[in-house]
This record gives structure tokens, sequence and C-alpha cells, in this order.
């Protein structure tokens, strides 16, 4: 009986030691490693990112202080025994209740929208234009439709001023072509915002339509040529609808961040060129208001969530079709 | 229908690059100009070139800077190399959604809310626990790095995406360990997409204006805080000098770099 189990046993401890020696090895290198790949930024994003926003959310429920750090606490020992939770709904209700930041935020996706478009106008035909051109080309176009996004965004926004101020190069060439008796007012306009932001945009609406324009079938059009259809039909019903996902992601690329911008409207917009990014920096640099700025940021978070989860539906399907 | 091109598509190139360099062109004209106004030529001249590189508070601020960018850069692409790795060999794990999104959200967030948010979580923590004390130049490169992750993760992961599979598995296969297979296989690989990466957030960092101003304390100014504070104040033909020289650096750090990655990429091919 016992002479029977032996063998049995054996080779079950040396299994057992087998894995045991498995899961080591497995720990030293390969999960420990693992671990250690996640948790590195993973630690940092939930510290410098996440913390933060909530830090944000907390903050806008409390009411400015004469104190340091300028807010009141949300918990407080009032008593001996008594946490007082304190949630000041104010800065909310005076956001809802102002009409200065209503018709900021309202402003902000005017312009972001209106510069959105602008840039799909001027856009699409330099992304068309480059998927099509000769292949040795495509590089050198499109590294010079990159060049300008390399090179620092302040000082391209800066470029501007010199050409549109009330003594600058446009009104000077204007002037001395006998267009215009006197100088016309460029600067600090919602024109100039407008300017600003579709020149500074520009390359983020460009990339993606040439992404989607390059990868495209050409023999889709010939078929459509071959039977008869002429190329602006065959553009509107081939081309186009094939680019959608590249003019849905340069759209939001350029959406997103033009609803929040803030050095363009400062340095070329005027006092009627409100726009949400810069009433925050006011709101906390002017008037050292913490909690009215945390609030107007929650807010133009929620703003900006509604495009995003829009794009993420869309990214999904792109990823999920089995036909690209 | 690629042999015919037709002329207004020419024309929509032609307006489009205009539109895109006209207005540097003409900065880089007017550095070398040699009156203050704007419009007035006054003759050939180097002199803002000379008062830039005399000028103490900006020269101060570019070496900030270029301490900070290059901080952020190397860290940034470090997390953002780890980030991507995460994302796309470790496809399953909890909260793998919150990571994604949380890698993510620096891309399409607002500055301003970045700023603020980063500036009152540091106020939060000095409270609580005394650190960091102050605000500068480490308050602005953790900002910094926070947010330039996001942007070096998107370039290290589309490249890793790319990368075929079956060369992991066969160094796995001789028994390479993990960390070896990374070092020896992946990392060469993506060697080119960590060189994009790293250029990527020091160019962010160096032209940050937003940030930086949330989170930066007395003494910390970086570029563009000089630059904007000047801007402000109207055109000066210093700035001029100072947009040429980091234009022309830019560019030619741009072209180089494409060309070296073009070079590699055709060499790999043939």
């Amino acid at each position: 009986m016992t002479a029977a189990r032996e063998p049995v046993l054996t080779s079950g401890r040396a299994s057992l030691r087998r894995r045991i020696d498995h899961g080591v090895k497995s720990l030293a290198q390969g999960r420990l490693g693992r671990t250690l790949v996640i948790a590195l930024p993973y630690a940092w994003l939930l510290l410098f990112l996440l913390l933060p926003i909530l830090i944000v959310l907390k903050i806008s429920f409390s009411e400015m202080a004469l104190a340091s750090p300028p807010y009141t606490p949300m918990l407080q020992w009032v008593e001996q025994r008594t946490l007082s939770l304190s949630l000041h709904l104010g800065n909310y209700a005076f956001l809802w209740q102002d009409p200065l930041y209503m018709a900021a935020y309202l402003n902000s996706l005017k312009i972001a929208a209106v510069s959105t478009v602008l840039c799909l106008l001027i856009g699409y035909p330099m992304a068309y234009a480059i998927a099509r051109a000769p292949s040795g080309w495509r590089i050198v176009l499109l590294m010079l439709v990159i060049l300008p996004f390399w090179t620092s965004f302040l000082i391209r926004v800066y470029a501007w001023i010199g050409l549109l101020q009330g003594n600058g190069l446009i009104n000077h060439l204007l002037l001395s072509l006998g267009l215009i008796d006197q100088p016309l007012v460029l600067l600090h306009s919602n024109f100039a915002v407008y300017l600003g932001i579709v020149y500074s945009y520009l390359p983020f609406m460009i990339l993606p339509l040439y992404a989607t324009l390059v990868r495209m079938d050409l023999t889709l059009l010939e078929a459509a040529a071959d039977l008869g259809s002429p190329p602006w039909k065959s553009f509107l019903t081939v081309t186009l609808p094939l680019s959608l996902p590249g003019v849905i992601a340069g759209s939001l690329l350029v959406f997103i961040p033009a609803v929040g911008e803030f050095v363009i409207p400062d340095l070329l917009g005027g006092p009627d060129s409100l726009m949400i990014g810069k009433v925050l920096w006011t709101e906390f640099f002017s008037n050292r208001d913490w909690p009215v700025a945390s609030a107007v940021a929650i807010a133009m978070l929620l703003v900006i969530l509604v495009p995003l989860l829009l794009f993420q539906r869309v990214e999904e399907r792109e990823t999920t079709d089995p036909t690209r | 229908m690629t042999g015919r091109r037709p002329f207004w598509l020419f024309t929509a190139l032609a307006f489009g690059y205009a539109f895109l360099y006209l207005p540097i062109v003409t900065l880089i004209v007017y550095s070398f100009n040699d009156s203050r106004l704007v419009t007035v030529w006054g003759g050939f001249s180097t002199r803002w070139y000379g008062e830039l590189l005399r000028n103490e508070q900006i020269l101060a601020a570019l070496w900030l800077s270029v301490r900070i960018a290059a901080m952020n850069a190397t860290f940034a692409t470090v997390l953002g190399t780890l980030a991507a790795l995460t994302l796309v060999r470790f496809a399953r794990f909890r909260t793998r959604m919150l990571f994604a999104g949380m890698v993510a959200a620096p891309l399409v967030m607002p500055e301003v809310i970045l700023g603020l948010s980063a500036l009152l979580m540091f106020v939060t923590l000095e409270q609580m626990v005394g650190w960091p004390a102050g605000r500068g130049m480490t308050t602005i490169t953790i900002a910094h790095i926070t947010f330039t992750t996001a942007f070096v993760a998107v370039v290290v992961q589309s490249r890793l995406s790319q990368l075929d599979g079956s060369l992991e598995e066969a160094a796995m296969d001789l028994g390479a360990r993990p960390w070896k297979v990374f070092l020896v296989i992946i990392l060469p690989i993506i060697s080119p997409a960590l060189i994009a990466g790293w250029l990527l957030g020091f160019t962010l960092s160096m032209d940050d204006l937003v940030i930086a101003s949330f989170v930066s304390g007395p003494g910390a100014t970086t570029l563009p805080m000089v630059i904007y504070s000047s801007v402000r104040m109207g055109v000066s033909p210093q700035v001029n000098a100072l947009a040429t020289i980091i234009v022309v650096v830019v560019s030619t750090g741009v072209v180089v770099a494409g060309w070296l990655l073009h070079r590699q990429g055709r060499r790999r091919q043939s």
C-alpha cells in the first residue's frame, strides 16, 4: 500500500514545488515588473491629476474668506463631537444668476463653434490637396503644416498683434493702396479672436483629415466616374462620408481647446470678446475669489464633457468596425 | 484622378500656407528692422539681437524654462512610456477605464483648469503635510509633467500598437525575461517615438504660459511669462528678435529630427 502511494506523493510534492518556484519567479520578473509599470504612472496621475480636480470640486462648495488659503473649510469641528459639513451652493447659484457668466459660456461656445467651422472650410481643401499630392511631396507638405505647431504658440499669437494693430502692417497696406481712409479697428475685436483661434488650431484640423483622406480607396472614385457620376457628386457621396471620422476628430480637437482658450481672447480680443477661460483667470488672479473660480472650472468641465463623450462613442465605433 | 490636379486645389494649398507662414515671416523680417515702429522700415540692423543678449531678465527666464523643460521631458517620457505600455500590453486589469481616462484627460482639458487644479492641490498639500513649501520651479515642473505625460503616452502608444508581437514572443520562448525583452527588443524599436515624445514634452513645457502662471511663485518667472508681460505692453522689437531665434532653432530641430526619422524608416523598410 505505502509503496504504491509513495511515487504519487513525491510527484505531487514536486509539482507543488515547481508551482511555488514558478510563482516566485513570475512574481520576481513578470508580475512585480508589471505591477511597477502600472503603479508608477497610476499613482502619479491619481495624485497630480484626479486629486486636484476633486479639490477644485470641494473648494467650489466653499465660501470666499479672508484667510490663508482664502476659502472656508468644508469639514469643521463645531463642538467637541460635532463635525459640520457645509456645502455652500452659492457659487453655482451666482454663476447661474449673474448674466456675465452665462454670456461668457455662450460666447465661448459660439466662438469655438464658428472657429471650428472656419477651420474645416480652410483645412479640408488643404488636407485633400496634400493627400492627393505625389507621395514624395506629402511628407514635405505635412511637415510644413506641423512646423508652426512646434514653434511657440504665444509667439504666433503675438505675430498677429504686429499685423493687426492700428498702425500695423495690414492697415498700413490698405491705407497706402487707398482702399480705406482711416485705420480699421482690427485688433481687440471678435474678428481678431476668430483669426487667432483659426490660425493657431488649423494644424489640429488638417492632420486627422489628412489621415482619413490618404487612406481612402481611390478606386471607389474611379468606379463612380465610370458609372457617370460628375466629380462634385462623387465628392459629396463618396469622399465626404468616408472622411467623416476625420471631420469629427478634427472638429473636436479644435472645438474643445478653443472653448477654454485664454491667451487668444486676452491678447487679441476686446472688452466684448468675453470667454470663459478669461473669466476664470480674472476671477482667480484679479478678484482672488478661489471658490467662484473653482465653480467656473467645474461648470466648464461639464460643458466640455458632452462633446467628449460623443467623441468616445465615435472612437469606439471606429475601433470595433471590422471593415477597417 | 491622380494625374489631373485641379487648379483650385493648388490655390487652396497656396492660400493655406500663406496664411500659416505670413505672420511668422513678417515677424522675422521686422526683427531686423532698425526702427522701433513696426510699420516703418528703418534699415537692416541686428541691434535688437544685441539688446536681447544683454537683457538679463530674459536670459534668466530662458535658463529657468530650459531647465524645467528638460526635467519635465525626461520624467514625462518615462511616465508616458510606462502608461503606454500599460495601455497597450496589459489589456485587462481592474479600473483600466479610469486609468485610460486619466492618461487622456490632459489632452482635452483646458489649460486654465489644469493650472487652477494643480495650484489648489499644491496649496492643500502644503497646508496638510508642509510640502511643497512655497511654489516655484518644482511645482511648475510637476504640473508640466502631469500634462505632458499624456502627449508622450499618445505618441508611444501609437508606435507600440504597431509593434509586431511575434518578436517578443520569440524572445520569451528563447528564455528572455520580461525586462530583458523590454530593454533589448521593445526599447530600440520604439526609440524614435521616445525621442519624438521627449521633444514634444520639451516644447510643450517651453511654450506653456497658463499652467506656469498658476503654479509659479515669486522669483520663478519662465520665458513665456516674460514674453507675455512684455507683449501686453505692446509690440517690442526685442520680442521679435527672440521669436526669430525660437522659430529658427525649433524649425532646424524639427526638420533634422524629421529627416533622421524618415531615413531610419526607409532603412528599416529596405
